[in-house]
């Protein structure tokens, strides 16, 4: 028998320049196999996709968000849009805009005379887990500033298969003056569960994203939820005086409180362009 | 004009050439989303064959959109060559997939009827093209342009570095700048997508650019992703701008969407001619485009997704561009739903913008919310490297980490040349052989290179 005399040496080419991946978040000084990825890295990224892909197509559980957020003492009511699944609300945007006709007759019978000034919506969009993790959180940071200034409030909607545009129905048929949607982004690779604020102020059928204003990114590694809570306030506040929309520019974190506030936050860490469900 | 079929029993009729050509079309989301698409297997088949039978002559007195209503029709009809169309002037669509397919189409005679081809033939005679056809028949258009290195020359590819940052913070980008020139990309461009559309910021991010080309003396050229119009305001300004990008499609109220209009583009077009900073040639337009975008904007005029594209390719064509990238699967899975749809889209882009003598690129992409994954972007990696698509994008990782989604990496520009033994433009090719980054072919380690130190210039 031939004696095999192959000797390996370091397969793995390291990079020269890795100090630099402290000024970027970006997959950097990787090192290379060859001309292709080491091993170790082609799994982190797997491993990114897996949680952004089980993200986008994981189910909300709306009866144990229901649970969660009966503390708040508001009538919690469950909706689906007119997209029957996954599959077709990735495919049919217009569907996930539209309730499905049993949520709308549900919608009515729970409307509250005299409609609210507010209603606010938990829609999964493309992450449900962002509106499991993130939504009761960020109600919880904005109860006393809603309480404290005396804003009536609707029944909390929970709605599955949604887009943005779903709350503006919703917002319609419960005669709400204000509605605000809070709805999970679309996946990032390293932000699988960033939550988005969605305000329309007098909501009809119809409005595009331009009648609207959004806060992104509302997570504990991008916006916390005091800064999200103030945020949103400012907007509601706003856009109650002068209607929702691109003219309605974000002056809020300008103002000495919401700096304050961002001193003892460490202020948004993540960051990028707000991503439209 | 109605358009009629038989088949066996069943007689097929297509009301007009958009109807005929939105049915021909293969299966894709937006179409379905649009209510464009066949209602099934067979009508798509008999589209097809209706389509194959119609003379090419056709396209030029049915137009898809009026001409009276939209400049990117009266652009497509005033700028026909009709010298050029003439010795295809006999021929049905399948009759020219037949001569595309045949030894007489070479580069010189494709190059040469280029300009007799309007954007609805050529989106036509992909719609009976298998992807085999795509691939060939784009292979064998060449489309050479220059600025201050030379893109599109056999047995070569570009590839755009693309070092995005969240806020623009000018280490992070420098970071992953770094990291693309050791890694051997940038010879297409250097081309950053902004997070802030403040023309401020981006005069920094030019500076920034400009200021690292000038100390390495990179034989490359930048650019920075803003609207047309933040872009002309900062050539008034005296920022140093190479190339003037802006993002196009196929009908005059998609790109009213964009906030941009053919006269636009061609006043951005003759203040960067004015500037005179290319060294090599002065093809200095990067467009990009990308099927769906015409529907999203609900400017499609029941014209079906892929044809709306390659009308944006007479756009790009009208301005004689260094690059035109089509992003193919950024839109999302209401346009183009899984991997398939994505691979057929990018390969019928690619042949359709080079058979009208575009010099096309792809940016092999997908969201997380598509049905696809890094196999696909492999399968069509390597698809596009054997189609000669003249450039593809590099981000660090194939992670964007600005715009949340995933294109492809300079590892996967390393696979591709090693696979396919396409090399780099020539100039920049040299450039990394003198930094001692490259014995010419493949890159060497770069541990002692001058250029580590880049990042103290951002």
């Amino acid at each position: 028998m031939k004696k095999n005399t192959l000797r390996l040496g370091a397969a793995v080419a390291e990079d020269a320049w890795s100090a630099e991946r402290q000024h970027t978040v970006a997959r950097i000084a990787l090192g290379r196999s060859g001309v292709s990825l080491p091993t170790r890295q082609t799994l982190a990224f797997a491993l990114d996709h897996a949680r952004a892909r089980d993200a986008v197509h994981g189910e909300l559980d709306t009866q144990a968000l229901a649970r969660e957020l009966a503390g708040h003492g508001l009538p919690v009511l469950q909706v689906h849009s007119a997209a029957p699944d996954r599959a077709c609300y990735l495919q049919r945007p217009d569907l996930g805009r539209k309730l499905a006709p049993d949520a709308r007759l549900a919608l009515q019978a729970a409307a509250p005379a005299g409609g609210c000034d507010l209603v606010l919506v938990l829609g999964d969009g493309l992450s449900a887990r962002a509106v499991a993790s993130h939504a009761p959180r960020l109600l919880e940071a904005l109860a006393p500033a809603l309480r404290g200034e005396g804003w009536s409030l609707g029944p909390l909607v929970l709605a599955s298969q949604a887009r943005v545009a779903l709350g503006d129905e919703v917002g319609v048929v419960l005669g709400a003056r204000m509605l605000v949607m809070l709805i999970g982004e679309r996946p990032g690779l390293s932000s699988p569960d960033s939550l988005g604020v969605y305000l329309t102020a007098a909501p009809r059928v119809g409005l595009n994203d331009a009648a609207r204003n959004c806060i992104s990114n509302v997570r504990p590694e991008g916006l916390s939820y005091p800064l999200a809570a103030y945020k949103l306030m400012w907007l509601l506040r706003a856009a109650w005086r002068d209607g929702s929309g691109v003219a309605l520019k974000d002056g809020s974190a300008a103002e000495a409180a919401y700096l304050a506030l961002q001193a003892i936050e460490g202020g948004q860490r993540g960051g990028g362009k707000p991503v439209i469900c | 004009m109605a358009h009629v079929i038989t088949l066996g029993s069943h007689r097929y009729r297509f009301a007009d050439l958009k109807t005929l050509l939105a049915k021909a079309t293969p299966s894709r989301a937006g179409d379905r989303l649009a209510g464009l698409a066949a209602a099934s297997a067979e009508e798509r088949v008999a589209a097809q064959m209706a389509l194959a039978e119609l003379p090419l002559r056709h396209f030029l007195s049915e137009l898809v959109v009026p001409y009276e209503t939209d400049e990117v029709s009266r652009l497509i009809v005033d700028s026909h060559d009709a010298q050029a169309f003439a010795p295809l002037a006999h021929l049905t669509v399948g009759d020219f997939r037949d001569w595309l397919l045949s030894g007489q189409a070479d580069s010189a005679a494709l190059a040469a009827v280029a300009p007799g081809l309007t954007p609805e033939m050529v989106a036509a005679v992909s719609k009976l093209m298998r992807n085999q056809d795509l691939i060939l028949v784009a292979r064998k258009c060449q489309v050479v342009t220059r600025f201050r290195n030379t893109q599109g020359l056999p047995g070569r590819m570009g590839v755009r570095l693309q070092p995005n940052h969240p806020t623009d913070d000018a280490r992070g980008i420098a970071a992953a700048l770094l990291d693309g020139l050791m890694y051997g990309a940038g010879d297409a461009v250097v081309g950053i997508n902004p997070a802030s559309d403040s023309p401020d910021d981006i005069a920094r991010l030019l500076h920034l650019l400009d200021g690292v080309r000038q100390r390495y003396a990179i034989p490359m050229q930048s650019c920075v992703l803003t609207h047309v119009t933040t872009t002309l305001e900062l050539i008034r300004r005296g920022c140093p701008v190479d190339l003037v990008f802006q993002s196009v499609a196929g009908t005059e109220a998609a790109n009213a969407g964009f906030g941009i209009n053919l006269a636009m583009l061609g006043e951005a077009h003759e203040a960067a001619l004015a500037l005179g900073r290319g060294s090599v040639g002065d093809n200095l337009m990067y467009f990009e485009t990308g099927q769906g975008s015409a529907l999203s904007a609900g400017a499609h005029h029941g014209v079906d997704q892929q044809t709306c594209e390659v009308r944006a390719y007479a756009v790009a064509r009208h301005f004689k561009p260094l690059l035109v990238n089509t992003v193919v699967g950024f839109i999302g899975p209401e346009y183009l739903y899984d991997g398939r749809e994505i691979i057929r889209a990018a390969l019928e882009d690619h042949c359709c913008g080079k058979l009208l003598g575009l010099p096309m690129g792809c940016d092999i992409c997908y969201t997380n919310h598509a049905e696809a994954d890094q196999n696909d972007m492999d399968t069509l990696l390597t698809l596009l490297g054997v189609a000669g698509v003249n450039f593809i994008i590099g981000v660090p990782g194939a992670d964007d980490i600005m715009l949340g989604y995933q294109s492809t990496s300079f590892h996967d520009a390393l696979y591709l040349r090693e696979v396919l033994g396409l090399r780099r433009a020539p100039e920049f090719e040299d450039w990394l052989q003198s930094m001692a980054l490259s014995d010419g072919q493949r890159l060497l380690p770069g541990a002692g290179s001058s250029l580590l130190r880049l990042a103290e210039a951002a």
